[in-house]
């Protein structure tokens, strides 16, 4: 369970350049939920998901991980429980080493790594066995630096990093947008598969509407660095994309008018 | 060149294939611009002179100048982890003030070894002369370093560091803690240094105070020497070529010295250091646009 209460978040405080990025955030999600993040440019998902890896620290607020408190605890030290894909593929792996070698990253992630060999016979084994499930033939090139690797494939490594150890939290950072439209499409299958298959606590970021109503559970709208909209279930299953972006845009219109009313 | 001189560029090579060895862990594995080894090189030399000199046992007293060296580059990672000091600064700064710690250490400009135990002298049988038996003796202590560190890098905590210094950020989303990589692999780093400043002194007979200067510049020809001439991926063959690569180099720096018809000297001995290295950074590129040139738009990046 993931539970974010009254998160703030401000870049530049004091200086002209002043961004609210977070403005008392608040968002609980239950165990095994699978929830779909939306919202404009600046809306603060990205922010967001970055205060719950660790990656920002939060100037007010409490972030929860299965009831222990974890705010003020380092990236590498959440890592034990939350697992990350990024928006960029070049950024989830290191491209200097192999794709076993990168695996075997994942594979001590949360663990004491001391000095046991990073790799061996029963872990090649077990890193041929996950990759070949992708059918991309990575499996015969497990000794390649990964840095060899399109972005799709690079992308999708990464997805199974992140489940290679049992976690709370999977972490998705529009990490199918820099991907062209066929392969975000087999990214996305393999997210759902993968979510299906550990159960994990799972909050993905996206630009799509289409993306966030179809995949999950639950679908959250940010906005000014708040939860402005939070549906799931029926009255989810009940929407579609334009019913989706009449309420952004209705939402947008009060802050609008209330921000007019202010400087008025 | 006689073989005299080709053994003593032996000798030297081997010794800086221990800097290599450290300047490669710091520069290519955690890319992390460490200019201490300036100051750990003599650091090594005059903890382990000063020690010698007042009775301690040549090996023990080698080991106490690698801890120095270790705790050198701890304070260099440290000011830059902790404190956010840029990697450069912090290590320029710590190299500085390691001038005055070794000039307090040895308590004056330099110490003279000559009459002293050394590890040659307690261990050498002296069948052959010692400047051959020298040389064989650093051989085996280069050899057992890059083994160490080819283990080291074999294992997880190895494959963490390497990952600190490729993508941090991963590495950290991966439960790294990227910081206590960088201090323990600068420790390692400057250790291996301050092992090679101790192992000159004993073989020069005397520990100085300038014997630093560029040390970090001939360490980092030898890793680039070494790449170019075997280049690779696996870590196995990236230490012994930096080893080669220390080496080749100090036989090239022999011949330019020994072929009078050059006319170099060996207070030359630095400018010819930067030109091989300028050299050694150009070839390649050189080679690719050659290369790109024979193969107009064959394969564009």
């Amino acid at each position: 369970m993931l539970r974010a209460k009254d998160l703030h978040i401000t870049f530049n405080q004091g200086t002209p350049i002043e961004t609210r990025a977070l403005r008392g955030l608040s968002l609980e999600i239950p165990s095994g939920q699978f929830v779909t993040v939306i919202g404009s440019n600046g809306a603060g998902k990205s922010t967001f998901l970055n205060a719950v890896s660790g990656d920002l620290s939060v100037d007010s607020g409490v972030i929860e991980i299965d009831g222990i408190d974890v705010t003020r605890k380092p990236v590498w030290e959440r890592a034990k429980h939350v697992a990350r894909v990024f928006q960029d593929p070049l950024a989830g792996t290191c491209e200097d080493l192999t794709i076993e070698e990168n695996m075997s990253l994942a594979w001590s992630r949360g663990q004491k790594r001391g000095f046991p060999r990073a790799l061996n016979g029963s872990l090649r084994e077990l890193f041929r066995e996950r990759v070949a499930v992708l059918g991309l033939g990575l499996e015969r090139r497990l000794s390649d630096r990964i840095g060899l690797l399109s972005g799709g494939q690079r992308q999708a490594v990464s997805l199974l990093m992140a489940a290679l150890q049992p976690s709370r939290i999977l972490l998705l950072d529009e990490h199918t947008a820099a991907l062209d439209p066929k392969t975000a499409a087999f990214v996305l299958d393999l997210t759902t598969k993968i979510v299906a298959e550990t159960g994990l606590t799972t909050m993905m970021v996206t630009h799509s509407m289409r993306q966030a109503l179809d995949v999950g559970d639950r679908t959250v709208m940010l906005h000014q660095g708040k939860v402005v909209l939070d549906v799931s279930g029926a009255e989810r299953k009940g929407l579609d994309v334009p019913d989706l972006l009449q309420m952004f845009e209705r939402v947008r219109g009060e802050k609008l008018s209330d921000d007019a009313l202010l400087l008025g | 060149m006689s073989f005299f001189s080709m053994m003593g560029a032996f000798e030297i090579g081997l010794i800086f294939a221990l800097v290599a060895l450290g300047v490669l862990l710091s520069f290519r594995v955690l890319r992390f611009p460490d200019l201490t080894v300036d100051g750990s090189f003599p650091l090594g030399a005059a903890v382990a002179a000063i020690l010698i000199v007042n009775g301690v046992n040549p090996f023990l007293a080698t080991f106490i100048a690698m801890l120095a060296g270790a705790l050198a580059g701890i304070v260099t990672g440290w000011l830059n982890v902790r404190l956010g000091i840029m990697d450069l600064l912090a290590s320029i700064l710590v190299m500085i003030a390691l001038y005055s710690v070794n000039l307090r250490i040895m308590g004056g400009p330099n110490v003279p070894l000559i009459a002293e135990p050394t590890v040659f002298s307690i261990t050498l049988p002296g069948w052959m002369p010692e400047y051959v038996e020298r040389p064989l003796l650093l051989f085996v202590i280069v050899i057992a370093a890059k083994l160490v560190l080819d283990w080291y890098f074999s294992t997880r905590s190895g494959l963490a560091m390497r990952a600190t210094g490729s993508n941090p950020r991963m590495a950290r989303s991966q439960g790294v803690a990227t910081g206590r990589s960088i201090l323990v692999g600068m420790a390692i780093s400057n250790a291996m240094v301050a092992l090679a400043g101790a192992m000159f002194a004993q073989t020069q007979g005397s520990a100085d105070i300038s014997m630093g200067v560029g040390t970090i510049v001939i360490g980092l020809a030898a890793v680039i020497v070494g790449e170019s001439v075997l280049p690779s991926r696996r870590f196995v063959i990236i230490t012994l070529s930096v080893i080669l690569g220390a080496i080749l180099y100090r036989f090239f720096i022999t011949l330019a010295l020994n072929s009078d018809f050059i006319g170099l000297q060996a207070q030359d001995l630095n400018l010819i250091t930067a030109v091989l290295v300028v050299i050694a950074l150009v070839l390649p590129k050189l080679k690719s646009r050659f290369k790109r040139r024979a193969a107009p738009a064959a394969k564009e990046s």
